[in-house]
């Protein structure tokens, strides 16, 4: 009984864990991400947990469509390139006007760990925690910003554990590989400025880069595309260490930049007040999709989680269905010897009723202390594995942190399984016939 | 205090039918009293006694216990009747293995009033001269003195009877008179009346009733040892 309660406890540990992390994660800041059509899914995976393979980009004209006519304009000065109508405004910017848009691009990867091409923003407007009142702060350094004297568009901040696992500290280079194999290195470095809190988000173990200095790498332009197919157009490539020669960016001021039409974004993560509104707007588009990372982190969790801790309460419940069982043949075998005692009980004046309730509450007993035990156990292992939990996932577990109401329901299952496993024997203590047991 | 009249009781055969084992047409114990019931192996002794503390109820007539008819009891008004004025000291003692003398004794006293009185029990193991092996179990004492808690037990509830099956029988000769004379002696200070069963002639010359139940029992001798 002890170890079937202590799976049970865990199992609820562990899935309150799970649940936990992913709804704490899908409260990102942001109530829409949106992305190229596809997978929902994938696009919730891959922009809020980094994982699975990155979606369709959309053209970062797309992303322009977000902001009033200032900020198109101040784009167009900043970056060049060709932008119809930059003074007018964004076709969706009247509902960002209270909140934000945070571009971001994926596909590149520093070690094992996904690098996460962004602006400052991220940081700067982004927060987290339970109440995602939490702003991200530094353990060292500082956020990077678009353009800095020292280290042009080059700087990156990085996760708590990326940081930890990888050596890596303030005034370190960092190159992205193209993929997660690693096979082709951006000879580019991006200097480390910053390294992050631990935050128990997906955040902890992502390297951030600036998206002006991401736009800058090797095949990082958008590539030539058929006008009539849509289809990407095949060309040669030339020789890696002519890279930077081969760059479609351009000079824009001092620097050189990657022109809008050359721009693309993986997704774009908003807050706004309409959010639905937009959702469904965007939806009817056939290049985009929005999605609620909210709604999609819910869905997951009852179209895979859920069924996945039933199938695991299962489990540990035939486990205690097996430790009742045992209970009723232990305390049934030891009836034969008990015969005496229990005629003896009733010779001194026990009624029937009364030595059935004993053996029922010893089952009970026996069902409550194994209980017991087991609970104790997986409390104290899920305390025990409280720091490697927080550090992975930020969801702090103590040997109090009881799942109500579930865990309720673990005291009558008890008590039932201890009448469950008892009531034979009982039976059979009722009667005994004191007059030839004694 | 007791009163039996025309007490029958027969028990079923494994082939049909039912063999009389018991016919009494009455048996009088007055308050206090204490007597030996003798008889041969199988005359019904342990039936009688059975019949009298309400473990087994008589085919017919009545068993009258301060008025009151066991016969017409339930068996669970039965059995808290007999917790309340009866005591029993068995031949095999039954002591409960698991429990201290002291526990034994407290035990005899869930089923009766109720109420645990420590004080008493001690009292009682004090009486039968176990003052220093109360938390004892019965398998770390002797025959003799795992007897006297039996006794001590018995007398937990303040009976109004005790019934003694055979007391002494497992129990060496020079413990047996000790057991005999604590009987008479707790019984006598706690106004109980005993009926003990015993084989026994020098034990029966100490009663000054002695009853055969070959000569109170009308079922034939013959039939009963068959």
């Amino acid at each position: 009984m002890a170890l079937g309660v202590g799976l049970t406890v865990m199992v609820m540990s562990i899935s309150g864990v799970v649940t936990k992390s992913l709804e704490r994660n899908g409260n990102v800041g942001y109530n829409l991400i949106i992305g190229s059509k596809g997978s929902s899914t994938q696009l919730v995976f891959n922009s809020v947990y980094y994982l699975s393979s990155p979606v369709e980009n959309l053209k970062y004209s797309y992303f322009l469509e977000f902001l009033p006519g200032n900020g198109r304009q101040e784009q167009f000065a900043k970056l060049g390139g060709n932008l119809k109508d930059p003074e007018r405004s964004g076709k969706y910017a009247m509902f960002t006007s209270n909140g934000f848009v945070i571009p971001m691009c994926l596909g590149d990867y520093v070690g094992r760990f996904r690098a996460v091409a962004t602006t400052p923003d991220f940081f700067n407007l982004l927060k987290h925690g339970d109440r995602n009142e939490d702003p991200y702060t530094f353990r060292e350094g500082r956020n990077f910003v678009e353009e800095s004297p020292e280290h042009s568009f080059f700087e990156a901040v990085l996760g708590s554990e990326v940081a930890t696992e990888m050596g890596l500290k303030i005034g370190d280079t960092i190159q992205a590989s193209h993929g997660a194999s690693g096979d082709f290195v951006h000879e580019q470095g991006f200097t480390i400025v910053g390294i992050l809190n631990a935050t128990g988000t997906p955040n902890d173990r992502a390297a951030f880069i600036n998206m002006e200095g991401f736009y800058l790498l090797e095949d990082h332009a958008a590539p030539e595309r058929d006008e009539e197919s849509g289809l990407e157009k095949r060309v040669t490539k030339g020789d890696p260490s002519k890279a930077a020669e081969d760059s479609p960016a351009v000079m824009v001021g001092a620097r050189k930049r990657l022109p809008i039409d050359k721009r693309e974004v993986t997704a774009i993560l908003l807050r706004s007040d309409f959010a639905m509104g937009m959702q469904k707007q965007i939806n009817k588009t056939p290049s985009a999709q929005a999605v609620s990372p909210i709604q999609e982190i819910a869905s997951l969790l009852q179209m895979f989680i859920q069924p996945i801790q039933w199938a695991l309460l299962t489990l540990t419940l035939l486990v205690c269905v097996v430790s009742a069982v045992s209970i009723l043949v232990s305390i049934y075998n030891s009836m034969s010897e008990r015969t005496r005692d229990i005629a003896v009980m009733r010779a001194l004046g026990a009624s029937r009723d009364t030595v059935l309730i004993v053996i029922l509450f010893e089952a009970c007993i026996i069902a409550i202390v194994g209980g017991a035990i087991g609970w104790i156990g997986g409390h104290a292992l899920a305390a025990w594995a409280s720091p490697l939990v927080e550090a992975r996932t930020g969801v702090k577990l103590s040997f109090f942190s009881i799942h109500y109401p579930n865990e309720l329901w673990i005291i009558p299952s008890l008590i039932l399984a201890g009448i469950l496993a008892g009531i034979i024997p009982a039976l059979v203590a009722y009667r005994t016939d004191v007059s030839k047991s004694l | 205090m007791l009163l039996l009249e025309d007490v029958r009781k027969s028990y079923p055969q494994p082939t049909g039918g039912s063999v009389p084992i018991l016919d009494i047409p009455k048996l009088e114990i007055r308050a206090g009293e204490q007597m030996v019931l003798r008889g041969d192996s199988g005359s019904g002794k342990t039936t009688l006694l059975q019949i009298i503390s309400g473990i087994t109820r008589a085919d017919s007539g009545k068993v009258l216990f301060d008025g009151t008819d066991l016969t017409k009891l339930s068996e669970s008004a039965r059995d808290r009747f007999r917790a309340v004025k009866m005591g029993y000291v068995f031949q095999t003692f039954n002591l409960l293995p698991a429990f201290t003398a002291l526990e034994n004794v407290r035990l005899g006293m869930t089923f009766g009033r109720g109420k645990y009185r420590l004080d008493r029990a001690k009292s009682l193991l004090s009486q039968v001269g176990l003052d220093d092996r109360m938390h004892y179990r019965p398998s770390m004492l002797s025959v003799g003195q795992q007897q006297r808690v039996a006794v001590a037990r018995a007398l937990a509830n303040q009976p109004r009877l005790l019934l003694a099956d055979e007391p002494t029988a497992n129990v060496d000769p020079s413990n047996q008179q000790k057991i005999i004379d604590l009987l008479k002696e707790v019984c006598s200070k706690e106004s109980t009346a005993l009926l003990m069963v015993t084989h026994s002639d020098s034990i029966s010359q100490q009663f000054d009733r002695v009853e055969y139940l070959d000569k109170i029992n009308t079922v034939l001798t013959s039939e009963v040892r068959s």
